[in-house]
């Protein structure tokens, strides 16, 4: 097929006189500005679209708006490659490239199909009942029903696009540009209210850019441009276009997508692809139209049937023809509508069937036998011919008689139409039934919104203009204050006539053809009365079981028809079969969009001390602690990771280290109450902690685990510094708030975190008082500033705190400078100590020494471990309460088999022993066998010369000098261990003091 | 996605806050409270209604602030907020089923 052979020579709002090349499975087709991906195919005669999602049956285009179930295409190319993308809802550009889905190897020619000759045996739950058994199986299906099944492929590969996120608030959100919608957009604008308004399509108009209506003695599309110009000039209303509302959320909040440069195939510098809004809306006014709904007759799914109101759309809308020998089917007055405007185009209707035993009485009708189409009543097409398209149609009087086989290119079929109450339904709302339209209806709705026009089941034209003006003036008036004159433009045209309910058409004589009810997902007439029989009868199951409507067109043009032959079969109504509810969102919305710029470090902030870029020149390795990144080792050459380990450990030991501990976090505690919050608040005391002096803390739960440890310093007689391990820097500060906010209110405490506002550094190692007395204003002699000293003083002139802490067990301090000066702090301490031999040392050796002195970190305090688990049950204070006391002694905290903080050595001296391998008595005894505890941290000893490790056990200590197997089965690896004492290096802490 | 309103900072988008438990059950004032089972009544002891619930939200993005919120479970309607010194009633419950 070429050139542009089912385009008219007029009508449409396309622009003729400019030719866009697209391609489409290979092939170069043209369309025109204006078109859709969908109605440039039309105009180009391709029918053959996808392959279905189960039988791999050909498919071709059957709607024109979001409802599309079939014509999904992948758009793009290379990392802009966008699968399941509706051809109805893209717009036409130059270069525009996509292919169909689920098809191998070519769309005419699937290898997929013979899943039509085996249908038979795959009916609803199939793979349920099928792979079930035998279970060992199960990875072998899982390989085939993968590749079998799904859509299209995802890229891959980052999306090289942005992606934005806007606020908005206004007094009137209204949703839908259509002739409800503008006629409330009017009234609303004109009352002065802050309105947005917000439109999914190309363009603005709704159905009337797709019916030929007349208002005010004009074509719709006049009006509806009318009223875009008025809107437009009014400052108070905002007009988003491309726009689909597809979520309602609580608080009147509204989530729409816009899509800015979708229509280009590359977006402009600085603008985004697509934009997410969130809306709140004091009121909002919904006008989202109605969906066609089709029957299911026997192979309804042929390429050339269609919706009849997408086929006069996309020759009123695109000048683009779906068929020249039309069939149309239908139960209201809509195929009639669509057979006059074919007409009008000089398209042959070969026959109008219509499944009302009277047919239509109305002045629709009337016109169409006036121009000769033969006009069957009380009939219905009970299968359509062809094998890759229509060719004919089946069409019998539903009294008996005679079968008639009429040949044609498509078929237009209407069972009515659906009002779209998916955002309603979203809000909260109830649905009723109108029985007299047969269609669902939005109820009352919790939150504020009311719905105007079709999705509220008015479906004339007249009713949609009244009812948006009239909503749009209450609304704006309970808003402003005063009451709002308006007007409505008056529509010329006749009204429709009563449709029948009606949604399967039985088999013909021959039985022959698939009844599908939900497109999308396959799901025949006869796959809904399987799951009747087997009891799958409410809804959900229903839903579940056969798949109807879980497809990415969610049901629209589905789940109706389904519910309703439910309700047959069950003898029930239809809202006594109700429906499933209706969830966000309306339409697929782009993962991008969601996420926003809030991608790789926008996502993810970094932390970065102050001294993060010495560590960068110095080429440090790093690690994640939450979002800060810390240097953990400082390779030289080619040391690996343990080899700088073992050089940084020893320098420190033996000469002096310099580590960056900026991330722990610090709390600036002060008021006359200070001592006595953190007396509360730490398990020993704080209240009587001399002025200069520090203490380590321990902090529990309420319900008496430990929870965080640190150092805590008194600074001044209502001025404490409190620290905190870098993970619980914030929980402890949200804590702390929560007690002195709502516990004990009457404390005298103001508490500020200053985690960011301090640069923090440890020197550690025998020569670190040389180093430091080259740089700090006060004497450090031994009993001038002893062990858990705390001053302030002056770093080379600069006001900073000086503590005397050790978590290496070396002689250390730390000290804190202003963060501004923390580099500078940082290298003037490197020169100072070059003499000494100064060394970085980064996290990995902070770790080897905290576990050669037995000092508990994360990986023990794990919110699972007790104080005394910990080796810490003396710092439970007896002479005053701390939060968790009171639980401290339930029955389990006190049971003595408990696992409990002990070291491991390795039985030979030099096997590494497992970071997480369990304790057991004997590894290679058969399962089960008791776990007696498990391995929390590893580390190589260069002083011992040995891997040591730390391990929680049952029982602790108890059990010392006991000789275990560590094992580790994910690696099939288990090594003896023999269980010592924790302190491993200088267990009397003699280095710290000297 | 709701509006909380904050009484220091007025009304602000849920995002800002972070929840922080039920308030209805109070803390023991006493930290020195013997009772365990005072205690474990206050650490373990939660309902879980369908309908209104007093709850504490702290304004963590904004002035870090522990709010009192009036939220119903089920619509997450807001009755009202309050601060954490002041007294907050919750709505009678229509839907006791």
């Amino acid at each position: 097929m070429s050139g542009q052979s089912f385009r008219l020579d007029k009508g449409g709002a396309i622009d003729r006189s400019v030719t866009l090349d697209f391609t489409f499975d290979g092939q170069i087709f043209q369309g025109h500005p204006g078109d859709t991906l969908a109605s440039a195919l039309v105009a180009n005669g391709q029918r053959l679209l996808g392959r279905s999602f189960k039988y791999h049956r050909p498919r071709g285009l059957y709607s024109v708006g979001p409802e599309e179930p079939n014509a999904m295409v992948e758009l793009r190319q290379g990392d802009r490659r966008e699968p399941n993308t509706r051809a109805t809802q893209v717009e036409l550009y130059h270069g525009l490239v996509a292919q169909s889905q689920n098809r191998w190897p070519s769309l005419k020619y699937d290898i997929g199909s013979v899943n039509q000759i085996a249908s038979k045996f795959i009916p609803a739950g199939f793979y349920y009942k099928t792979f079930m058994w035998p279970a060992t199986w199960w990875e072998k299906y899982e390989f085939f029903i993968c590749r079998a099944a799904g859509l299209g492929t995802a890229s891959g590969q980052p999306d090289p696009d942005e992606y934005q996120k806007m606020h908005a608030h206004c007094d009137i959100l209204i949703v839908g540009a259509g002739p409800a919608g503008l006629s409330a957009a009017r009234v609303a604008g004109s009352s002065g209210a802050r309105v947005i308004l917000v439109d999914e399509r190309e363009a603005p108009g709704g159905w009337l850019r797709f019916d030929r209506s007349f208002i005010e003695g004009d074509p719709g599309r006049d009006w509806v441009r009318r009223v875009m110009l008025e809107l437009s000039g009014m400052d108070n209303v905002r007009i988003l276009n491309r726009t689909t509302a597809f979520g309602y959320y609580d608080h009147n909040m509204v989530a729409a997508v816009e899509r800015v440069q979708d229509h280009v195939a590359v977006p402009a510098d600085y603008v985004p692809r697509q934009r997410l809004w969130a809306i709140r809306a004091k009121r909002a006014i919904l006008a989202t139209g109605a969906i066609e709904q089709p029957m299911a007759f026997g192979d309804n799914d042929r390429p050339g049937v269609m919706l009849a109101g997408a086929a006069r759309a996309y020759v009123n809308g695109y000048g683009a023809l779906p068929g020249r020998k039309a069939a149309i089917f239908t139960s209201n007055d809509s195929g009639y509508r669509t057979a006059l405007d074919l007409l009008d185009v000089d398209a042959g209707v070969v026959t109008l069937v219509d499944t009302r035993p009277e047919g239509a009485a109305g002045p629709w009708a009337q016109a169409v036998k006036d121009r000769g189409v033969s006009v069957r009543s009380g009939s219905a097409v009970v299968r359509a011919k062809g094998a890759h398209e229509v060719t004919a149609v089946d069409v019998m009087p539903f009294a008996g008689g005679r079968l008639e086989t009429i040949a044609c290119d498509m078929v237009a079929v209407s069972g009515g139409w659906a009002p779209a109450v998916h955002l309603h339904s979203q809000s909260g709302g109830k649905l009723d039934w109108d029985q007299d339209a047969g269609c669902f209806v939005p109820g009352a709705s919790p939150q504020a919104c009311t719905s105007v026009g079709a999705c509220a089941g008015r479906f004339g034209l007249q009713d949609c203009l009244n009812q948006g003006a009239e909503e749009a003036a209450r609304l704006a008036q309970d808003i402003m204050g005063n009451p709002v004159a308006y007007g409505v433009p008056a529509v010329q045209g006749p009204d429709d006539t009563a449709r029948q309910m009606i949604w399967e058409i039985p088999l013909g004589p021959d039985k022959g053809g698939k009844r599908f009810v939900d497109i999308q997902d396959d799901v025949t007439v006869e796959d809904i009365q399987l799951a009747h029989r087997e009891g799958y009868v409410s809804v959900e199951h229903l839903k579940r079981y056969t798949t109807l409507g879980m497809g990415t067109d969610q049901g629209k043009t589905s789940n109706m028809a389904g519910l309703a032959i439910m309700a047959g079969l069950r003898n029930l109504s239809i809202p006594e079969v109700g429906t499933t509810k209706f969830r966000p969102p309306y339409t697929p919305v782009a993962i991008g969009a969601l996420a926003g710029q809030e991608v790789g470090q926008h996502y993810r902030p970094l932390r970065r001390t102050p001294m993060d870029e010495w560590h960068v020149a110095q080429g440090a390795k790093w690690q994640d602690a939450g979002l800060w990144r810390r240097a953990q080792y400082y390779p030289q050459g080619n040391e690996t990771i343990d080899d700088a380990s073992h050089r940084e450990v020893t320098a420190t030991r033996s000469g002096v280290g310099l580590c960056d501990v900026t991330t722990l976090g610090k709390i600036d505690v002060q008021g006359p109450d200070a001592g006595e919050f953190l007396n509360r608040l730490y398990t020993n005391g704080f209240a009587k902690l001399p002025v200069g002096k520090a203490r380590y803390g321990l902090i529990l739960r309420e319900d008496g685990l430990a929870w965080d440890d640190g150092t805590t310093s008194r600074l001044g007689e209502n001025h404490y510094l409190m620290t905190t391990t870098t993970a619980h820097a914030g929980p402890v500060m949200t804590k702390m708030e929560f007690y002195l906010q709502t516990v004990w209110p009457d404390l005298r405490v103001h508490i500020t975190s200053v985690t960011e506002q301090w640069a923090g550094f440890s020197i550690a190692g025998p020569k670190a008082r040389h180093v430091l007395e080259k740089l700090i204003d006060i004497d450090l002699g031994n009993e001038s500033f002893p062990f858990m000293a705390a001053a302030d003083c002056r770093f080379d002139g600069c006001p900073a705190r000086l503590f005397r802490i050790s978590f290496s067990g070396e002689l250390a301090y730390e000290v804190n400078v202003s963060a501004d000066f923390g580099l500078e702090a940082w290298g003037k301490t490197m020169a100072a100590g070059a003499e000494f031999g100064i060394v970085p040392y980064g996290v990995e050796s902070l770790g080897t020494m905290r576990i050669e002195k037995g000092h508990v970190a994360g990986s023990e305090i794990n919110g699972q471990t007790t104080a005394d688990d910990l080796g810490l049950g003396k710092m439970l204070s007896s002479k005053k309460a701390f939060i968790g006391k009171a639980m401290v002694n339930k029955p389990g905290f006190t049971d003595e088999d408990r696992q409990k903080l002990v070291g491991l050595v390795p039985v030979d001296g030099k096997t590494w022993i497992k970071a997480g391998a369990q304790l057991v008595d004997d590894a290679s005894a058969p399962p089960p066998m008791p776990m007696l505890g498990h391995v929390t941290a590893i580390a190589f000893s260069p002083e011992m010369d040995m891997p040591i490790a730390l391990a929680l056990m049952s029982g602790g200590l108890k059990h010392e000098g006991r000789e275990l197997d560590a094992a580790f089965p994910l690696k099939d690896s288990s090594v003896r261990v023999r269980i010592v004492s924790p302190h491993f290096i200088d267990p009397e802490g003699k280095r710290m003091h000297v | 996605m709701f509006v909380i309103r904050c009484p220091y900072c007025g009304d602000r988008d849920m995002v800002e806050f972070t929840y922080g438990g039920d308030a209805s059950k109070k803390h023991p004032d006493n930290i020195e409270e013997p009772d365990q089972a005072v205690w474990q009544a206050h650490v373990y002891e939660r309902d879980n209604p369908r309908g209104w619930h007093l709850e504490w939200w702290q304004h963590t993005s904004g002035c870090r602030s522990w709010v009192k919120v009036a939220r119903n479970t089920l619509t997450h309607e807001i009755a009202g907020t309050a601060a954490a010194d002041e007294p907050l009633a919750l709505p009678v419950s229509e839907d006791a089923s």
